[in-house]
Protein backbone atom coordinates (compact mmCIF):
# COMPACT_ATOMS: atom_id res chain seq x y z
CA UNK A 1 0.00 0.00 0.00
CA UNK A 2 1.31 3.39 -0.95
CA UNK A 3 1.71 5.62 2.06
CA UNK A 4 0.74 9.20 2.71
CA UNK A 5 4.32 10.24 2.13
CA UNK A 6 6.68 8.14 0.04
CA UNK A 7 10.28 9.25 -0.21
CA UNK A 8 12.37 7.31 -2.68
CA UNK A 9 16.13 7.46 -3.14
CA UNK A 10 16.19 11.06 -2.09
CA UNK A 11 19.54 12.83 -2.16
CA UNK A 12 20.39 16.46 -1.68
CA UNK A 13 23.72 18.02 -2.44
CA UNK A 14 24.57 21.61 -1.69
CA UNK A 15 27.09 23.18 -4.01
CA UNK A 16 29.32 25.58 -2.16
CA UNK A 17 32.44 27.39 -3.24
CA UNK A 18 34.82 24.98 -1.59
CA UNK A 19 33.13 21.64 -1.99
CA UNK A 20 29.87 19.87 -2.65
CA UNK A 21 28.17 18.95 0.59
CA UNK A 22 26.05 15.84 0.47
CA UNK A 23 23.46 16.61 3.13
CA UNK A 24 21.24 13.62 2.38
CA UNK A 25 22.00 10.43 0.52
CA UNK A 26 19.60 7.85 -0.75
CA UNK A 27 16.86 8.33 1.83
CA UNK A 28 13.80 6.05 1.60
CA UNK A 29 10.83 6.65 3.84
CA UNK A 30 7.29 5.41 3.82
CA UNK A 31 4.93 7.25 6.11
CA UNK A 32 1.37 6.01 6.47
CA UNK A 33 -1.68 8.18 6.99
CA UNK A 34 -2.42 8.88 10.64
CA UNK A 35 1.04 8.04 11.93
CA UNK A 36 3.18 10.22 14.11
CA UNK A 37 6.51 9.70 12.45
CA UNK A 38 9.72 10.83 14.06
CA UNK A 39 12.84 11.60 12.12
CA UNK A 40 15.77 11.89 14.45
CA UNK A 41 19.22 13.05 13.54
CA UNK A 42 22.23 13.61 15.65
CA UNK A 43 23.97 16.88 14.95
CA UNK A 44 22.92 19.00 12.02
CA UNK A 45 22.83 16.01 9.70
CA UNK A 46 20.49 17.49 7.12
CA UNK A 47 17.28 17.15 9.10
CA UNK A 48 15.99 20.58 8.19
CA UNK A 49 16.79 19.81 4.58
CA UNK A 50 14.86 16.56 4.74
CA UNK A 51 11.71 18.13 6.16
CA UNK A 52 11.88 20.90 3.56
CA UNK A 53 12.13 18.31 0.82
CA UNK A 54 8.79 16.90 1.95
CA UNK A 55 6.97 20.04 0.80
CA UNK A 56 9.54 21.01 -1.82
CA UNK A 57 10.62 24.20 -0.10
CA UNK A 58 13.91 22.53 -0.93
CA UNK A 59 14.16 20.57 -4.18
CA UNK A 60 15.96 17.27 -3.86
CA UNK A 61 18.99 16.80 -6.12
CA UNK A 62 17.71 13.36 -7.03
CA UNK A 63 14.97 10.99 -5.97
CA UNK A 64 11.26 11.57 -5.58
CA UNK A 65 8.78 12.67 -2.96
CA UNK A 66 5.23 11.46 -3.36
CA UNK A 67 2.37 12.84 -1.31
CA UNK A 68 -0.75 10.69 -1.60
CA UNK A 69 0.66 9.14 -4.74
CA UNK A 70 1.45 12.49 -6.39
CA UNK A 71 5.07 13.06 -7.33
CA UNK A 72 5.82 16.62 -6.26
CA UNK A 73 8.42 17.16 -8.97
CA UNK A 74 5.78 16.72 -11.69
CA UNK A 75 3.58 19.52 -10.34
CA UNK A 76 3.48 23.03 -11.77
CA UNK A 77 4.22 25.96 -9.50
CA UNK A 78 0.52 26.52 -8.98
CA UNK A 79 -0.26 22.88 -8.29
CA UNK A 80 2.67 22.75 -5.91
CA UNK A 81 1.33 25.74 -3.99
CA UNK A 82 -2.09 24.11 -3.78
CA UNK A 83 -0.43 20.94 -2.46
CA UNK A 84 1.56 22.89 0.10
CA UNK A 85 -1.67 24.25 1.52
CA UNK A 86 -2.41 20.64 2.51
CA UNK A 87 0.98 20.18 4.15
CA UNK A 88 1.21 22.47 7.14
CA UNK A 89 4.45 23.17 8.90
CA UNK A 90 5.56 24.44 12.29
CA UNK A 91 9.03 25.65 13.12
CA UNK A 92 11.59 25.86 15.89
CA UNK A 93 11.31 29.63 16.03
CA UNK A 94 7.54 29.72 15.44
CA UNK A 95 7.81 32.15 12.50
CA UNK A 96 4.72 34.19 13.24
CA UNK A 97 4.12 37.59 11.71
CA UNK A 98 5.43 39.89 14.42
CA UNK A 99 3.40 42.87 13.23
CA UNK A 100 0.08 41.03 13.28
CA UNK A 101 -1.92 39.90 16.28
CA UNK A 102 -2.73 36.30 17.06
CA UNK A 103 -6.06 36.15 15.27
CA UNK A 104 -4.69 37.81 12.10
CA UNK A 105 -1.80 35.36 12.09
CA UNK A 106 -4.20 32.45 12.10
CA UNK A 107 -6.36 34.07 9.42
CA UNK A 108 -3.36 34.37 7.10
CA UNK A 109 -3.56 30.91 5.50
CA UNK A 110 -7.35 31.19 5.34
CA UNK A 111 -7.39 34.47 3.47
CA UNK A 112 -4.18 34.79 1.55
CA UNK A 113 -2.31 31.55 1.13
CA UNK A 114 -2.85 28.75 -1.31
CA UNK A 115 -4.25 28.98 -4.81
CA UNK A 116 -7.17 31.20 -5.75
CA UNK A 117 -10.62 29.84 -6.44
CA UNK A 118 -10.51 30.28 -10.18
CA UNK A 119 -7.45 28.05 -10.32
CA UNK A 120 -9.18 25.34 -8.37
CA UNK A 121 -7.92 26.35 -4.94
CA UNK A 122 -9.65 27.57 -1.83
CA UNK A 123 -8.07 31.00 -1.49
CA UNK A 124 -10.61 33.77 -1.52
CA UNK A 125 -13.53 31.46 -0.79
CA UNK A 126 -13.72 32.67 2.78
CA UNK A 127 -14.92 36.08 3.87
CA UNK A 128 -12.98 37.92 6.55
CA UNK A 129 -15.78 37.21 8.98
CA UNK A 130 -15.80 33.46 8.32
CA UNK A 131 -12.02 33.34 8.60
CA UNK A 132 -12.21 35.10 11.95
CA UNK A 133 -14.77 32.63 13.21
CA UNK A 134 -12.66 29.68 12.12
CA UNK A 135 -9.59 31.27 13.71
CA UNK A 136 -11.45 31.61 16.98
CA UNK A 137 -12.39 27.93 16.88
CA UNK A 138 -8.77 27.03 16.28
CA UNK A 139 -7.66 29.20 19.18
CA UNK A 140 -9.98 27.27 21.38
CA UNK A 141 -8.50 23.97 20.24
CA UNK A 142 -5.01 25.13 21.21
CA UNK A 143 -6.29 26.76 24.39
CA UNK A 144 -5.37 30.34 23.60
CA UNK A 145 -8.76 32.02 23.34
CA UNK A 146 -7.96 34.84 25.72
CA UNK A 147 -4.86 35.84 23.74
CA UNK A 148 -6.66 36.53 20.46
CA UNK A 149 -5.76 40.20 20.39
CA UNK A 150 -2.21 39.83 21.69
CA UNK A 151 0.86 40.28 19.51
CA UNK A 152 3.46 37.51 19.28
CA UNK A 153 6.02 39.59 21.17
CA UNK A 154 3.72 39.49 24.19
CA UNK A 155 3.57 35.69 24.24
CA UNK A 156 5.87 33.05 25.71
CA UNK A 157 7.55 30.48 23.50
CA UNK A 158 4.99 27.80 24.24
CA UNK A 159 2.12 30.18 23.54
CA UNK A 160 3.69 31.21 20.24
CA UNK A 161 4.00 27.58 19.23
CA UNK A 162 0.35 27.05 20.09
CA UNK A 163 -0.59 29.93 17.83
CA UNK A 164 1.65 28.49 15.12
CA UNK A 165 -0.13 25.15 15.49
CA UNK A 166 -3.51 26.85 15.21
CA UNK A 167 -2.28 28.60 12.06
CA UNK A 168 -1.02 25.30 10.68
CA UNK A 169 -4.39 23.65 11.30
CA UNK A 170 -6.34 26.48 9.70
CA UNK A 171 -6.29 25.14 6.17
CA UNK A 172 -7.34 21.63 7.26
CA UNK A 173 -4.06 20.01 6.33
CA UNK A 174 -3.56 16.29 5.90
CA UNK A 175 0.02 16.42 7.02
CA UNK A 176 1.75 18.46 9.71
CA UNK A 177 5.52 18.80 9.48
CA UNK A 178 7.27 19.80 12.69
CA UNK A 179 10.77 21.15 12.24
CA UNK A 180 12.41 21.01 15.69
CA UNK A 181 9.14 22.40 17.01
CA UNK A 182 10.02 21.92 20.66
CA UNK A 183 13.74 22.58 20.59
CA UNK A 184 13.42 26.18 21.72
CA UNK A 185 11.10 25.28 24.60
CA UNK A 186 11.74 24.19 28.18
CA UNK A 187 10.96 20.58 29.14
CA UNK A 188 7.58 21.32 30.69
CA UNK A 189 6.36 23.38 27.74
CA UNK A 190 7.71 20.72 25.41
CA UNK A 191 5.50 18.20 27.20
CA UNK A 192 2.38 20.30 26.77
CA UNK A 193 3.08 20.96 23.09
CA UNK A 194 3.69 17.25 22.48
CA UNK A 195 0.41 16.41 24.21
CA UNK A 196 -1.35 18.93 21.98
CA UNK A 197 0.18 17.36 18.86
CA UNK A 198 -0.86 13.94 20.06
CA UNK A 199 -4.40 15.12 20.59
CA UNK A 200 -4.51 16.73 17.14
CA UNK A 201 -3.30 13.51 15.58
CA UNK A 202 -6.00 11.58 17.40
CA UNK A 203 -8.88 14.01 16.88
CA UNK A 204 -8.28 14.96 13.25
CA UNK A 205 -6.26 12.04 11.95
CA UNK A 206 -3.57 14.36 10.68
CA UNK A 207 -0.34 12.62 9.79
CA UNK A 208 2.46 14.22 11.78
CA UNK A 209 6.13 14.17 10.87
CA UNK A 210 8.44 15.30 13.64
CA UNK A 211 12.02 16.21 12.98
CA UNK A 212 14.05 16.42 16.15
CA UNK A 213 17.36 15.71 17.79
CA UNK A 214 15.74 14.81 21.10
CA UNK A 215 15.15 11.13 21.68
CA UNK A 216 12.71 11.96 24.46
CA UNK A 217 10.39 13.63 21.93
CA UNK A 218 10.33 10.56 19.73
CA UNK A 219 9.81 8.25 22.68
CA UNK A 220 7.01 10.42 24.00
CA UNK A 221 4.69 10.58 21.02
CA UNK A 222 6.00 8.89 17.88
CA UNK A 223 4.77 5.55 16.66
CA UNK A 224 7.51 5.18 14.07
CA UNK A 225 10.96 6.57 13.80
CA UNK A 226 13.71 6.94 11.22
CA UNK A 227 17.23 7.56 12.37
CA UNK A 228 19.44 9.62 10.10
CA UNK A 229 23.17 9.58 10.64
CA UNK A 230 25.75 11.22 8.41
CA UNK A 231 23.14 11.95 5.75
CA UNK A 232 22.10 8.29 5.53
CA UNK A 233 19.04 6.54 6.79
CA UNK A 234 20.51 4.09 9.29
CA UNK A 235 17.46 2.52 10.87
CA UNK A 236 13.71 2.84 10.79
CA UNK A 237 10.74 1.08 12.26
CA UNK A 238 8.35 1.10 15.20
CA UNK A 239 9.64 3.17 18.09
CA UNK A 240 9.01 0.35 20.58
CA UNK A 241 11.05 -2.11 18.47
CA UNK A 242 13.98 0.22 18.04
CA UNK A 243 13.98 1.04 21.72
CA UNK A 244 14.09 -2.56 22.78
CA UNK A 245 16.26 -3.92 19.99
CA UNK A 246 18.37 -1.20 18.44
CA UNK A 247 20.36 -2.78 15.63
CA UNK A 248 22.76 -0.10 14.57
CA UNK A 249 25.47 1.77 16.42
CA UNK A 250 23.69 5.07 15.83
CA UNK A 251 20.43 3.84 17.30
CA UNK A 252 22.20 2.54 20.37
CA UNK A 253 24.04 5.79 20.83
CA UNK A 254 20.84 7.76 20.57
CA UNK A 255 19.11 5.64 23.16
CA UNK A 256 21.99 6.00 25.59
CA UNK A 257 22.15 9.72 24.95
CA UNK A 258 18.40 9.94 25.33
CA UNK A 259 18.63 8.70 28.91
CA UNK A 260 20.10 11.98 30.04
CA UNK A 261 17.19 13.89 28.55
CA UNK A 262 14.62 11.45 29.81
CA UNK A 263 15.56 11.90 33.40
CA UNK A 264 13.77 15.23 33.45
CA UNK A 265 10.59 13.80 32.02
CA UNK A 266 10.73 10.82 34.32
CA UNK A 267 10.72 13.10 37.30
CA UNK A 268 7.06 13.98 37.17
CA UNK A 269 6.15 10.36 36.80
CA UNK A 270 8.36 9.46 39.74
CA UNK A 271 6.93 12.22 41.81
CA UNK A 272 3.49 10.67 41.42
CA UNK A 273 4.80 7.33 42.59
CA UNK A 274 6.47 8.89 45.58
CA UNK A 275 3.45 10.78 46.77
CA UNK A 276 2.50 9.69 50.27
CA UNK A 277 5.31 7.14 50.37
CA UNK A 278 8.43 7.21 52.41
CA UNK A 279 11.26 7.34 49.95
CA UNK A 280 14.95 7.32 50.51
CA UNK A 281 17.93 7.86 48.33
CA UNK A 282 20.93 5.72 49.03
CA UNK A 283 24.39 6.06 47.60
CA UNK A 284 26.80 3.15 47.41
CA UNK A 285 30.40 3.94 47.90
CA UNK A 286 32.87 1.61 46.22
CA UNK A 287 33.35 -0.83 49.09
CA UNK A 288 29.74 -1.54 49.88
CA UNK A 289 29.06 -3.18 46.55
CA UNK A 290 30.55 -6.48 47.75
CA UNK A 291 27.50 -7.23 49.81
CA UNK A 292 24.03 -7.61 48.23
CA UNK A 293 22.62 -5.05 50.67
CA UNK A 294 19.15 -4.62 49.27
CA UNK A 295 18.51 -8.31 48.84
CA UNK A 296 19.73 -9.02 52.37
CA UNK A 297 17.58 -6.27 53.78
CA UNK A 298 14.46 -7.58 52.12
CA UNK A 299 15.20 -11.08 53.41
CA UNK A 300 15.86 -9.85 56.90
CA UNK A 301 12.73 -7.70 57.30
CA UNK A 302 10.52 -9.86 55.15
CA UNK A 303 8.98 -6.73 53.64
CA UNK A 304 9.05 -5.76 49.97
CA UNK A 305 10.63 -2.52 48.87
CA UNK A 306 10.17 -0.79 45.59
CA UNK A 307 13.17 0.35 43.56
CA UNK A 308 12.06 3.54 41.83
CA UNK A 309 15.34 4.28 40.20
CA UNK A 310 18.81 2.86 40.04
CA UNK A 311 21.69 4.51 38.35
CA UNK A 312 25.41 4.90 38.41
CA UNK A 313 26.83 8.36 38.59
CA UNK A 314 30.29 9.50 37.95
CA UNK A 315 31.28 11.63 40.93
CA UNK A 316 34.80 13.01 40.87
CA UNK A 317 35.91 10.21 38.64
CA UNK A 318 34.51 7.42 40.83
CA UNK A 319 31.43 5.50 39.78
CA UNK A 320 28.86 5.55 42.55
CA UNK A 321 25.64 3.63 42.60
CA UNK A 322 22.53 5.53 43.44
CA UNK A 323 19.09 4.17 44.19
CA UNK A 324 15.76 5.61 45.09
CA UNK A 325 13.75 3.22 47.23
CA UNK A 326 10.18 3.37 48.32
CA UNK A 327 9.88 1.80 51.79
CA UNK A 328 6.92 -0.06 53.32
CA UNK A 329 4.28 2.04 55.08
CA UNK A 330 5.06 0.76 58.60
CA UNK A 331 6.94 3.55 60.36
CA UNK A 332 8.83 1.18 62.63
CA UNK A 333 10.04 -0.89 59.69
CA UNK A 334 11.08 2.27 57.89
CA UNK A 335 13.25 3.37 60.79
CA UNK A 336 14.75 -0.09 61.13
CA UNK A 337 15.56 -0.30 57.46
CA UNK A 338 17.26 3.07 57.49
CA UNK A 339 19.31 2.08 60.48
CA UNK A 340 20.20 -1.18 58.74
CA UNK A 341 21.45 0.62 55.66
CA UNK A 342 23.43 3.19 57.61
CA UNK A 343 25.02 0.38 59.59
CA UNK A 344 26.33 -0.99 56.32
CA UNK A 345 28.08 2.22 55.44
CA UNK A 346 25.58 3.60 52.97
CA UNK A 347 24.58 7.22 52.72
CA UNK A 348 20.86 7.44 53.36
CA UNK A 349 18.79 10.49 52.71
CA UNK A 350 15.07 10.97 52.79
CA UNK A 351 13.66 12.44 49.59
CA UNK A 352 10.26 13.88 49.06
CA UNK A 353 9.36 14.75 45.56
CA UNK A 354 12.55 16.17 44.23
CA UNK A 355 15.02 13.90 42.53
CA UNK A 356 18.02 15.43 40.90
CA UNK B 1 15.49 95.70 8.93
CA UNK B 2 12.87 92.96 8.98
CA UNK B 3 9.82 93.88 6.96
CA UNK B 4 6.48 92.24 6.50
CA UNK B 5 7.47 91.46 2.90
CA UNK B 6 10.29 89.37 4.26
CA UNK B 7 7.93 87.43 6.50
CA UNK B 8 5.74 86.83 3.49
CA UNK B 9 8.76 85.70 1.48
CA UNK B 10 9.76 83.29 4.22
CA UNK B 11 6.24 81.90 4.37
CA UNK B 12 6.30 81.37 0.60
CA UNK B 13 9.69 79.73 0.98
CA UNK B 14 8.34 77.30 3.54
CA UNK B 15 5.40 76.44 1.32
CA UNK B 16 7.61 75.92 -1.75
CA UNK B 17 10.05 73.78 0.17
CA UNK B 18 7.24 71.64 1.55
CA UNK B 19 5.67 71.36 -1.89
CA UNK B 20 8.93 70.19 -3.48
CA UNK B 21 9.90 67.86 -0.67
CA UNK B 22 6.57 66.15 -0.16
CA UNK B 23 5.74 65.80 -3.84
CA UNK B 24 9.21 64.50 -4.72
CA UNK B 25 9.13 62.05 -1.86
CA UNK B 26 5.73 60.81 -2.99
CA UNK B 27 6.87 60.35 -6.61
CA UNK B 28 10.18 59.02 -5.35
CA UNK B 29 8.33 56.25 -3.53
CA UNK B 30 6.12 55.53 -6.53
CA UNK B 31 9.31 54.67 -8.41
CA UNK B 32 11.54 53.58 -5.54
CA UNK B 33 9.14 51.24 -3.77
CA UNK B 34 8.66 48.85 -6.71
CA UNK B 35 12.36 49.17 -7.47
CA UNK B 36 13.36 48.29 -3.91
CA UNK B 37 10.92 45.39 -3.80
CA UNK B 38 12.26 44.11 -7.11
CA UNK B 39 15.83 44.41 -5.84
CA UNK B 40 15.07 42.47 -2.65
CA UNK B 41 12.96 39.82 -4.35
CA UNK B 42 15.34 39.11 -7.25
CA UNK B 43 18.42 39.09 -5.02
CA UNK B 44 20.16 35.72 -5.00
CA UNK B 45 18.84 35.17 -1.48
CA UNK B 46 15.44 36.64 -2.34
CA UNK B 47 12.18 34.78 -2.80
CA UNK B 48 12.44 34.82 -6.60
CA UNK B 49 16.09 35.15 -7.55
CA UNK B 50 16.74 36.62 -10.98
CA UNK B 51 20.33 37.60 -11.65
CA UNK B 52 19.57 39.67 -14.78
CA UNK B 53 16.81 41.81 -13.28
CA UNK B 54 18.81 42.32 -10.11
CA UNK B 55 21.97 43.35 -11.95
CA UNK B 56 20.14 45.82 -14.21
CA UNK B 57 18.39 47.52 -11.27
CA UNK B 58 21.57 47.40 -9.24
CA UNK B 59 23.55 49.22 -11.94
CA UNK B 60 20.82 51.81 -12.52
CA UNK B 61 20.64 52.54 -8.82
CA UNK B 62 24.40 52.91 -8.55
CA UNK B 63 24.73 55.15 -11.61
CA UNK B 64 21.99 57.55 -10.61
CA UNK B 65 23.18 57.69 -7.03
CA UNK B 66 26.74 58.49 -8.05
CA UNK B 67 25.72 61.57 -10.05
CA UNK B 68 25.80 64.66 -7.81
CA UNK B 69 22.34 66.15 -7.54
CA UNK B 70 23.42 69.49 -8.97
CA UNK B 71 24.68 67.76 -12.13
CA UNK B 72 21.60 65.54 -12.38
CA UNK B 73 19.45 68.65 -12.15
CA UNK B 74 21.10 70.10 -15.25
CA UNK B 75 21.54 66.77 -17.02
CA UNK B 76 17.87 65.91 -17.16
CA UNK B 77 16.60 69.40 -18.00
CA UNK B 78 15.28 68.27 -21.42
CA UNK B 79 13.29 65.53 -19.70
CA UNK B 80 12.02 68.00 -17.12
CA UNK B 81 10.87 70.32 -19.89
CA UNK B 82 9.06 67.43 -21.56
CA UNK B 83 7.24 66.46 -18.38
CA UNK B 84 6.45 69.81 -16.76
CA UNK B 85 6.55 72.03 -19.79
CA UNK B 86 9.45 74.17 -18.63
CA UNK B 87 12.81 73.56 -17.04
CA UNK B 88 12.69 76.16 -14.26
CA UNK B 89 10.50 76.88 -11.27
CA UNK B 90 9.33 74.97 -8.26
CA UNK B 91 7.29 72.37 -10.14
CA UNK B 92 10.18 71.70 -12.50
CA UNK B 93 12.47 70.93 -9.54
CA UNK B 94 10.24 68.05 -8.54
CA UNK B 95 11.37 66.05 -11.58
CA UNK B 96 15.11 65.88 -10.86
CA UNK B 97 14.36 65.53 -7.16
CA UNK B 98 12.20 62.51 -7.88
CA UNK B 99 14.85 60.91 -10.07
CA UNK B 100 17.53 61.55 -7.50
CA UNK B 101 15.38 60.20 -4.69
CA UNK B 102 14.03 57.04 -6.38
CA UNK B 103 17.19 54.89 -6.38
CA UNK B 104 18.07 56.10 -2.91
CA UNK B 105 14.60 55.13 -1.71
CA UNK B 106 14.87 51.85 -3.62
CA UNK B 107 18.03 50.97 -1.72
CA UNK B 108 16.40 51.75 1.60
CA UNK B 109 13.35 49.64 0.76
CA UNK B 110 15.66 46.83 -0.32
CA UNK B 111 17.50 46.87 2.97
CA UNK B 112 14.27 47.14 4.98
CA UNK B 113 12.87 44.07 3.23
CA UNK B 114 16.11 42.15 3.61
CA UNK B 115 15.75 42.58 7.36
CA UNK B 116 12.54 40.55 7.39
CA UNK B 117 13.04 37.22 9.16
CA UNK B 118 13.58 34.45 6.61
CA UNK B 119 11.63 32.06 8.77
CA UNK B 120 8.43 34.07 8.45
CA UNK B 121 8.82 34.09 4.67
CA UNK B 122 9.42 30.36 4.72
CA UNK B 123 6.29 29.86 6.81
CA UNK B 124 4.25 31.73 4.20
CA UNK B 125 5.82 29.66 1.43
CA UNK B 126 5.00 26.49 3.31
CA UNK B 127 1.36 27.57 3.35
CA UNK B 128 1.43 27.86 -0.41
CA UNK B 129 1.45 31.66 -0.61
CA UNK B 130 2.39 33.14 -3.99
CA UNK B 131 5.28 35.54 -4.48
CA UNK B 132 2.88 38.47 -4.80
CA UNK B 133 1.05 37.48 -1.61
CA UNK B 134 4.33 37.20 0.25
CA UNK B 135 5.42 40.65 -0.94
CA UNK B 136 2.18 42.36 0.03
CA UNK B 137 1.13 40.37 3.08
CA UNK B 138 4.46 39.44 4.60
CA UNK B 139 7.40 41.53 3.41
CA UNK B 140 5.77 44.96 3.41
CA UNK B 141 3.87 44.24 6.63
CA UNK B 142 6.85 42.96 8.57
CA UNK B 143 9.18 45.67 7.21
CA UNK B 144 6.66 48.42 7.97
CA UNK B 145 8.55 50.00 10.84
CA UNK B 146 11.84 50.00 9.02
CA UNK B 147 10.21 51.43 5.88
CA UNK B 148 8.71 54.27 7.90
CA UNK B 149 12.10 55.09 9.36
CA UNK B 150 13.29 55.15 5.75
CA UNK B 151 10.57 57.66 4.82
CA UNK B 152 11.80 59.92 7.58
CA UNK B 153 15.35 59.73 6.32
CA UNK B 154 14.23 60.24 2.72
CA UNK B 155 12.26 63.37 3.64
CA UNK B 156 15.29 64.89 5.33
CA UNK B 157 17.59 64.08 2.43
CA UNK B 158 15.19 65.34 -0.24
CA UNK B 159 14.63 68.51 1.75
CA UNK B 160 18.39 69.01 1.65
CA UNK B 161 18.49 68.43 -2.11
CA UNK B 162 15.64 70.85 -2.64
CA UNK B 163 17.82 73.64 -1.27
CA UNK B 164 19.82 73.40 -4.48
CA UNK B 165 16.73 74.17 -6.49
CA UNK B 166 17.73 77.83 -6.43
CA UNK B 167 19.99 77.07 -9.41
CA UNK B 168 16.93 76.67 -11.62
CA UNK B 169 14.89 79.31 -9.87
CA UNK B 170 13.08 76.65 -7.95
CA UNK B 171 12.28 78.72 -4.93
CA UNK B 172 12.00 77.47 -1.40
CA UNK B 173 13.99 78.22 1.72
CA UNK B 174 17.29 77.05 0.28
CA UNK B 175 16.88 79.42 -2.63
CA UNK B 176 16.24 82.33 -0.26
CA UNK B 177 19.21 81.44 1.90
CA UNK B 178 21.50 81.34 -1.11
CA UNK B 179 20.24 84.48 -2.78
CA UNK B 180 20.35 86.63 0.34
CA UNK B 181 23.20 85.02 2.20
CA UNK B 182 25.60 84.16 -0.61
CA UNK B 183 24.92 86.80 -3.27
CA UNK B 184 23.84 89.76 -1.14
CA UNK B 185 25.57 89.21 2.19
CA UNK B 186 22.33 89.62 4.12
CA UNK B 187 23.22 86.98 6.64
CA UNK B 188 20.28 87.46 8.99
CA UNK B 189 17.84 86.51 6.24
CA UNK B 190 19.97 83.48 5.47
CA UNK B 191 20.02 82.61 9.15
CA UNK B 192 16.25 82.75 9.41
CA UNK B 193 15.89 80.56 6.32
CA UNK B 194 18.35 78.04 7.72
CA UNK B 195 16.58 77.98 11.08
CA UNK B 196 13.30 77.31 9.28
CA UNK B 197 14.93 74.46 7.36
CA UNK B 198 16.19 72.97 10.62
CA UNK B 199 12.73 73.26 12.16
CA UNK B 200 11.18 71.47 9.16
CA UNK B 201 13.65 68.60 9.36
CA UNK B 202 13.00 68.33 13.10
CA UNK B 203 9.27 68.10 12.52
CA UNK B 204 9.65 65.40 9.86
CA UNK B 205 12.01 63.46 12.06
CA UNK B 206 9.84 63.61 15.16
CA UNK B 207 6.60 62.77 13.39
CA UNK B 208 8.19 59.98 11.33
CA UNK B 209 9.90 58.30 14.23
CA UNK B 210 6.92 58.47 16.56
CA UNK B 211 4.74 56.98 13.85
CA UNK B 212 7.12 54.11 13.20
CA UNK B 213 7.37 53.37 16.92
CA UNK B 214 3.63 53.56 17.31
CA UNK B 215 3.04 51.12 14.49
CA UNK B 216 5.65 48.64 15.69
CA UNK B 217 4.01 45.64 17.37
CA UNK B 218 7.20 43.87 18.31
CA UNK B 219 7.64 45.40 21.74
CA UNK B 220 5.36 46.69 24.39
Amino acid sequence: MAGMIEVRNLSKTFVTKDADVEALQDINLSIQAGEIYGIICMSGAGKSTLVRCLNFLERPTSGTVEIEGKDLSTLSQKELRAKRAEIAMIFQHFNLLMQKNVIDNICFPLLYAGVSKKDGGKKGTMSKKEARKRAEELLEIVGMTEKAKAYPSQLSGGQKQRVAIARALAANPKILLCDEATSALDPQTTQSILQLLKQINKDYGITIVIITHEMSVVREICSHVAIIGGGHLVEQGRVSDIFTHPKTKEAKELIVKGRGEERRTLESHQRDLMKGKCCIRIVFSVNSSFEPVIANMVLRFGQPINILRADTKNVEGIARGEMILSLPDDVQVQADMKAYLIERGLDVEEVDGYVD
Amino acid sequence: MWTSEMTLMMWDGVKETLFMTLLSTLFGYLLGLPMGIALAVTDKNGIKPNAVVYKVLDVIANIVRSIPFLILLILIMPLTKMIVGRSYGTAATVVPLTFAAAPFIGRMIESSINEVDRGVIEAAQSMGASTMTIIIRVLLVEARTSILVGVTIALGTILGYSAMAGIVGGGGLGDIAMRYGYYRYESEIMLVAVVLLVVLVQIFQTVGMSMSVKLDRRKR
